[in-house]
């Protein structure tokens, strides 16, 4: 019977190319335009360690007191990094399974051939527990050790890219690299690994990132040299001694902290213990206020530090508007369509087609309109995502890609809209007399 | 014409007529609300930064050697030097950042020194003497810099600022009363004050997110010298040679030492790149509602047309009848013309009412403006418009009906 149908539905929508046209079109843009957005609403909204991002978090510590708050927007959390006081003490404590403070750096690299000019990396100087914590997928090697992280050792975790650029390629384990002028021997090369959003320093990177992660060296090492932070640095106060010094002695902000946590036992008493500390902090008089801490992990965290761009959210409820217009003129057409035919209903009725019967053969004749709009939007689509970048940042529209499951999504939601868009118009076809049809005529 | 009459016939299709009505509201909603984030976008994008784009370039200079702070400061003593001197240069200073840029410094600025919340917050730009003239920015009362109160100083380190020239919207923020030149206000934590010696016409600050709105052309200048991995070069062009400055000026830099990196890509920046890349959301917004505008315009007459062309084939007998008893072409030309109007009438007043609403809900969602009638008056006239211009051509082709279709059967 199907077959019948669908045999029908080819023959009349042959019949009027023109407004199938129109249909097939209307669905095409509408599944295209919300598709294409949503790919990109997607890409941003990821998770990007969904394996385990509910065991890892990010500990804030009320380090500032009321000086930090007030003005716009605050809504009585407390900052959201680390200054180096409190960062050191957690570390020290080590109350998690895994844990790194962590600052961004960014150094000069020198290649060793002559005539090459020095370049510049980005990274981050991390704890040992930042590999394992964060799954950085290694290439060659490993992360360094908890002894090599005590010894302030100068080692170096470099990306599968500059491992191109100094190396071509090869394992270049226990080679040596000379970063700001010093030597430091490599111990791991990653795969190319490029997490978006930067979920492990989304107060430096801000969530999306265009920046490369080329190196990372152990956290202490990179103090004691004094390699800067080329990250963001808040203050409310200024620090009391100049350098790099002064500022690892303020109360300034300028680090990243992550733990992780396996279960729910093991975050609540984190959290009491973080507040254990901060009480500890009271009185020793260090802080001045009551504890006031937070302790996210990393869905919670990436939504208190609204990662996903408004511009982003606006974008998809503007293309789902569109979609529904469409939609609802598409509901239209169909109507037109399917009642312009009464007389051949009338017919198949009175020849004793059942109501269910005309239901069928009209939403078959619906769903094909979905199914050839949805093929004409995977093409949009393909096209939209590929000139979303001409109108998008480039850190979030690089994201945006056409993988299967968008694919299917596309043809779903096109057959599925259109189905329901036939509803209604099917529905009065479907109500059609026999009777009166045949006599008018 | 008769109104009546056209109720009468639209009863008989109640559902298409809801569903073109309640499309043109639909069609009204979005596209309110899409030329409204247009409009705010261009508005955005306009704004003056203050600077002399047409001449202005910046250079980021990183120090491949950051072993020491006292060389740095001298290397940055001979750059400027050496840009100044190009043919094609008319001055180059250096600084931390620069208007549009997005990232720099800013800090809280307090009338008194006990004062715990900020009085408002400011973009710092570390300048010299020569900054003002690199940017392209006059002074509109006090003095400049001269160039021993210019110091040289690490990024962290807690210097007070004797003197600072702050931006005109920032003096008129502080001392709405008028003169700010010689007042104090205090821009560090140190609680030593900064006496304000000159205001500058309009300047932008680095910051660009949304919610800095407020912030966004306060700017103060401190004669500070920045010894720190990378510096800003700000470098303006003489008349008419941004071109041949841009291509001299690492070539000098170079010649004056290879121990730094200037990216080959996007080290050397026009200002014209500078903001193209700083409004980059702003333009692919912009341009995204524009082209969901045209979409959705398109396919709602497209629909129009598809729907009133049934409409005419399933009357054509009707149209045959009245032609017949004496109607002109023209009646029946207005005929669809007033149906379509009425149509539309209703569904731009019901989509008037959905966009309101609509920008309302943004409004709390995600902090938007309240949208202007003027707006939604313009989205009501495009879509009458477009309704009318849809819905010609098939009635013209209803007037075309002969009368003779009367005798005819269906």
């Amino acid at each position: 019977m199907l077959g019948y149908y669908v045999d029908l539905a080819i023959r009349s929508l042959k019949r009027s190319p023109g407004l199938t046209l129109l249909m097939i079109l209307a669905v095409g843009f509408g599944v295209a335009a919300s598709m294409t957005t949503y790919s990109v609403f997607r890409a941003v909204s990821g998770d990007p360690i969904p394996w385990k991002s509910s065991q890892l978090y990010v500990p804030q510590i009320e380090m500032w007191g009321p000086k930090g708050h007030g003005g716009d927007g605050d809504n009585g959390d407390p900052p959201d990094a680390m200054d180096y006081t409190d960062a050191i003490a957690l570390m020290r404590d080590h109350r998690a399974k895994y844990q790194s403070a962590m600052y961004m750096i960014s150094p000069s690299l020198v290649p060793a051939q002559a005539g090459k000019h020095p370049i510049n990396v980005g990274g981050h100087a991390v704890y040992n527990e930042f590999f394992p914590m964060t799954d950085a997928p290694f290439q060659y090697g490993s992360g360094w050790s908890a002894a090599e992280d005590e010894q302030r050792a100068a080692v170096a975790v470099i990306s599968d890219k500059i491992n191109q650029k100094l190396f071509g390629g090869a394992n270049s384990v226990g080679k040596t690299i000379n970063v700001d002028s010093k030597d430091y021997r490599v111990v791991g090369v990653l795969k190319p690994w490029n997490p978006q959003p930067r979920f492990y320093d989304v107060s430096n990177t801000g969530g999306f990132t265009t920046n490369d992660e080329d190196l990372f060296i152990p956290f202490l090492r990179g103090i004691d040299v004094g390699m800067a932070n080329s990250g963001n640095t808040n203050c409310v106060e200024t620090p009391t001694q100049s350098g790099f010094k002064g500022l690892q002695e303020s109360s300034c902000i300028w680090m990243s902290y992550m733990v992780q946590l396996d279960d729910a036992s093991a975050a609540k008493a984190y959290k009491s213990y973080l507040d254990g500390y901060a009480q500890e902090q009271q009185h020793a008089g260090r802080f001045s206020w009551a504890p006031n801490n937070r302790l996210r992990n990393l869905p919670q965290w990436l939504d208190a530090e609204h990662v996903v761009p408004t511009d982003t959210e606006i974008s998809l409820l503007v293309a789902i508007g569109l979609l529904v217009v469409c939609l609802v003129n598409t509901a239209g057409l169909l109507l037109a369509k399917f009642l312009r035919r009464s007389n051949e209903i009338g017919v198949r009725r009175a020849l004793g087609a059942p109501r269910a019967a005309i239901y069928a053969q009209f939403l078959v004749e619906a769903a094909m309109v979905g199914f050839s709009g949805g093929v004409l939007g995977l093409l949009l689509t393909g096209i939209g995502i590929h000139s979303v970048s001409w109108v998008l940042p480039k850190d979030i529209a690089s994201l945006a890609r056409l993988d299967r499951p968008l694919l299917l999504l596309t043809l779903l939601v096109a057959v599925v809209a259109t189905v329901l868009a036939g509803v209604y118009p099917t529905f009065r076809a479907a109500r059609v007399q026999p009777a009166w049809q045949l006599k008018s005529n | 014409m008769q109104i009546k009459p056209i109720l009468a016939a639209m009863r008989h299709h109640k559902a298409g007529a809801l569903l073109v009505g309640f499309q043109i509201a639909l069609t009204l909603a979005i596209i309110c609300n899409a030329l409204f984030i247009i409009q705010a976008r261009i508005a955005r994008v306009e704004r003056p930064s203050g600077v002399d784009e047409s001449r202005v370039f910046v250079i980021e200079n990183n120090w491949a050697d950051k072993s020491s702070y006292q060389t740095i400061g001298a290397q940055i003593g001979a750059d400027l030097i050496a840009l100044r001197q190009l043919g094609s240069v008319e001055d180059a200073s250096s600084t931390n950042s620069f208007p549009l840029h997005g990232a720099g410094w800013d800090n809280y600025v307090k009338m008194r020194p006990d004062q715990i919340h900020m009085t408002t917050d400011s973009s710092v730009y570390l300048s010299d003497d020569h900054t003002l003239n690199a940017l392209g920015v006059t002074l509109i009362a006090g003095r400049n810099f001269t160039a021993n109160e210019v110091q040289a100083a690490q990024l962290e380190e807690g210097k007070s600022w004797p003197v600072i020239i702050i931006s005109k919207d920032l003096a008129k923020l502080l001392f709405p009363g008028g003169d700010a030149v010689g007042k104090t206000i205090y821009v560090t934590n140190t609680n030593t004050p900064s006496t304000v010696i000159g205001v500058t016409d309009t300047l932008q600050s680095h910051m660009m997110d949304g919610d800095s709105g407020s912030f966004a052309y306060n700017a103060i200048l401190v004669p500070v010298r920045q010894l720190s991995s990378y510096v800003y070069y700000v470098v303006r062009a003489r008349p008419g040679q941004l071109a041949a400055a841009m291509r001299d000026a690492p070539k000098a830099l170079f010649a004056q030492s290879r121990m730094r990196i200037i990216d080959p890509k996007d080290g050397v920046m026009s200002f014209a790149q500078v903001r193209a890349k700083a409004y980059e959301r702003d333009y692919g917004m912009a341009i995204l509602m524009g082209i969901v505008s045209a979409v959705l315009l398109a396919i709602t007459a497209a629909g129009i047309v598809g729907l009133t062309s049934f409409w005419v084939g399933q009357r054509r007998r009707q149209i045959g009848i009245r032609r017949a008893l004496g109607a002109t072409r023209t009646d029946i030309l207005s005929y669809f013309l007033t149906e379509n109007m009425m149509i539309g009438v209703c569904g731009v007043v019901v989509g008037t009412l959905l966009a309101i609403g609509i920008n309302l809900w943004m409004v709390t969602r995600f902090a938007m403006a309240h949208l202007s009638i003027t707006y939604v008056l313009t989205a009501a006239i495009i879509l009458l418009l477009l309704g009318q211009g849809a819905v010609l051509a098939p009635a013209l082709r209803a007037s075309r009906v002969p009368p003779v279709e009367a005798t005819r059967p269906v």
